[in-house]
């Protein structure tokens, strides 16, 4: 949890966040003020474009290094679409496409989304609870031509756009495509299930990044917070809390490692994703359980911070699939390859 | 604030890979020869067994060459490590001896032990035990009293240790006993390794059954046994300083996340390739847990191979993977599907026995190699908050 790493890029990110992205930042933007100095100051450093090639004018930087920034996003509860922006940025790139500069966020989020291309050019189709779709300037949006999945790129304005919001205030809106117009066309790299695996790996790292802020607040409430005459770090239940938060995000950070690694492959290892959501899902519940336990009521004000990261994490382990949904698939994966491959499977992972 | 535990990722080298598949090849043909029984029914110690995987190579496989060792990577060690435990291969006749009392002997051992034990530690030949908990010194490890009292040419022993597994079975036992009392500073000071010989006169070994019904622990009872000045490992009194690295490498390895996997698998087997959906999610749940655990695991064998030592994140690795295993059998047994009278199921024996070994051991997990309790201090101090 040091704020230098030796990665330029995560580093120049973590300094935009510590000077930008203040508590205040994310508080107001819940309240619809968009965070406009910490979005330009992340633009012109070229991180909105970390996954575009230089010669697409982006930072072609690893993915690794894409998603480093957004563990760092995570950390701060970024209330930004940078996670969207950046994954539209790898969709369209690996669909050959032009990645237009602004805020963009990706469509259909779900496994079972559906949005038909008809053969006069033109998406029709409704996809929920699309993230921050009201601060879009463009959508990626994966589509059906037929039997052939596309990804077509759609200005944002003039759609006719439902707000809503997760539970951590964040804009989840509905977007109705009805006959829009895209701007261009490209057959997709990917199918909606790939789309979905790749988007449960950003929300992982965004959940290890918020869950290391949890266990830093937690430690440090602890050790300020005095009951009884001493402070509550000196209290053998509250360490062993801790111990088992500190487990939890290690936990955590290692399945957004996997799930990482699992997106570098040529074809995406949905079984890894499988396996990062669901323990990375559960470490969000856990965690969050704890910090709050730890900070006691003043946890539970608006006034004090953990909020911002524990709202999030209940948010992101319900997208891109839920605990539930990976474990189950999971469990079917394991069950038709049989008992006696099962330790094969596991140690197929490094 | 700077408490970053790291388990940065390990890619496995190819000669890892290759390795994986020379260890699974070999302990299909042990299977096939009928050294061990992969249900785990011929036990887990046989002599015969280890020295042939001392002459394949891997027992010591990253001490030195000049001391029988080979020269290899702990990934590598990992590999070897986890395929034997996921086979329930019997390796308890060289395990310890492997993963923790050769390191000792290696890093702190004197010259002449050194080349008389490790070598034949490495080819399969010696098997230990590990001589730390007293009947009054259990998680307080240096509250130990078993005295070690300098003499002609030596050290005399008296005391007992208690819970020493595998004692009945050792060769030597590394022991921890008091040649000083502690000093007001320093309540660890005072205590020293030995390198013991269970053979010495004035040695006793006394069963004590578990509630399996099975000998592995014992009491050992030193009554003015004779221990070569040789015998010394590192400095007298000052074994506390020598203890941390130790434990780095028992609190890490897969034998802290796999001991009971054997229900898993079988739990697999009982499900059939179409589970319903409760039971998918179930298995689910469980692998996800598993593979995460083992990516720390190889993750800290890593920061080994780099030459680091990650005691905290060791204590994270334990506590996570005992926590694991131990509520494994409980989930697997309240998942399996109902095999009554009238729905047998052919593969119910098997799922019984796992699943009763797994519920019978379970409770041992999390206080063998210290606590559940000892290992959230450790944590907790990693985490600055004693």
């Amino acid at each position: 949890m040091n704020d230098n790493t030796d990665n330029i890029i995560v580093d120049t990110a973590t300094r935009i966040f510590q000077d930008l992205c203040e508590p205040n930042t994310v508080n107001d933007a819940e309240q619809g003020t968009w965070p406009k100095a910490l979005w330009d100051a992340l633009a012109e450093s070229g991180l909105t474009l970390t996954w575009v090639p230089e010669e697409l004018g982006g930072a072609g930087a690893a993915l690794a290094d894409g998603f480093a920034v957004l563990r760092a996003a995570g950390r701060f509860a970024a209330p930004i679409p940078l996670a969207e922006t950046l994954m539209a940025g790898w969709l369209l790139t690996q669909a050959g496409m032009t990645v237009p500069g602004g805020p963009l966020t990706i469509a259909p989020v779900h496994g079972d989304g559906r949005i038909e291309l008809t053969p006069d050019g033109a998406l029709s189709g409704r996809a929920r609870r699309v993230p921050f779709a009201r601060n879009a300037e463009h959508i990626a949006v994966l589509a059906r031509r037929g039997t052939e999945t596309v990804v077509a790129l759609v200005a944002a304005r003039g759609l006719p756009i439902s707000q809503s919001a997760s539970l951590a205030g964040e804009p989840r809106d509905d977007v109705t495509l009805d006959r829009a117009i895209p701007e261009a066309i490209s057959p997709a790299p990917v199918d909606q299930d790939l789309l979905v695996s790749f988007g449960a790996a950003v929300r992982l790292q965004q959940m290890a990044g918020a869950l290391e802020r949890i266990l830093e607040q937690s430690v440090q409430y602890a050790l300020d917070r005095s009951q009884f005459g001493r402070p509550i770090a000196k209290f053998q239940a509250v360490q062993h809390n801790l111990a088992m938060l500190a487990g939890e995000v290690a936990a955590a950070s290692a399945a957004a490692d996997g799930a990482a690694e699992a997106c570098a492959l040529p074809t995406i290892a949905v079984g890894e994703i499988a396996i990062a959501k669901v323990r990375g899902g559960e470490a969000a519940g856990t965690g969050a359980a704890i910090a709050h336990q730890v900070h006691g009521a003043m946890g539970f004000t608006y006034e004090h911070s953990l909020h911002h990261a524990t709202r999030r994490l209940w948010s992101w382990r319900e997208e891109f699939g839920n605990e539930a949904v990976w474990a189950a698939r999971l469990g079917r994966m394991v069950a038709q390859r049989g008992a006696d491959e099962l330790w094969p499977f596991i140690a197929a992972g490094s | 604030m700077n408490f970053s535990f790291r388990f940065d990722p390990v890619e496995l080298p190819s000669e890892a890979k290759e390795l994986r598949r020379e260890v699974r090849a070999f302990l299909r043909q042990e299977v096939e020869a009928g050294t061990f029984s992969p249900d785990g029914g011929k036990g887990s110690f046989s002599r015969e067994f280890s020295r042939k995987v001392g002459a394949k190579g891997w027992i010591g496989m990253t001490w030195p060459k000049k001391y029988g060792g080979h020269e290899r990577s702990h990934l590598e060690r990992y590999v070897v490590t986890e395929e034997m435990l996921a086979a329930r291969a019997p390796t308890r006749a060289h395990s310890t001896a492997d993963r923790q009392s050769g390191p000792v002997i290696l890093r702190y051992g004197q010259d002449e032990i050194k080349e008389k034990i490790l070598p034949r530690i490495a080819r399969g030949e010696l098997c230990f035990c590990i001589g730390l908990s007293e009947p009054n010194s259990g998680s307080d490890v240096f509250a130990a009293s078993t005295r070690a009292t300098k003499t002609d040419g030596g050290w005399l022993v008296n005391g007992r240790k208690i819970w020493t597994s595998g004692a009945h079975q050792a060769d030597y036992m590394i022991a921890l006993l008091r040649t000083s009392p502690p000093t007001k500073e320093n309540r660890r000071h005072g205590l020293t390794q030995f390198l013991v010989e269970m053979k010495t006169r004035g040695i006793t070994t006394r069963p004590i059954i578990n509630l399996t019904g099975s000998h592995d622990f014992n009491e050992v009872v030193f009554d003015d046994a004779f221990v070569p000045g040789s015998h010394l490992i590192g400095e007298v009194d000052m074994a506390w300083k020598q203890a941390t690295d130790e434990l780095a490498y028992e609190r890490s390895g897969p034998d802290r996340w796999i001991e009971t996997f054997p229900a898993l698998v079988e739990l697999v087997r009982r499900a059939g390739e179409d589970p319903s959906e409760r039971l998918a999610e179930g298995i689910g749940r469980e692998v996800a847990h598993l593979a995460t655990l083992r990516r720390m695991s190889l993750s800290v064998a890593g920061m080994l191979q780099a030459g680091k030592t990650p005691s905290v994140e060791a204590a994270v690795v334990k506590d996570l993977g005992t926590n694991f295993e131990q509520a494994l059998p409980d989930k697997v047994r309240l998942l399996a599907p109902p095999s009554g009278d009238a729905s047998p199921d052919s593969n119910d024996d098997r799922f019984e026995e796992a699943l009763r070994y797994a519920t019978l051991i379970a409770p041992k997990l999390t206080i063998q190699g210290g606590t559940r309790e000892v290992l959230r201090g450790i944590i907790a101090r990693g985490l600055g908050l004693r």
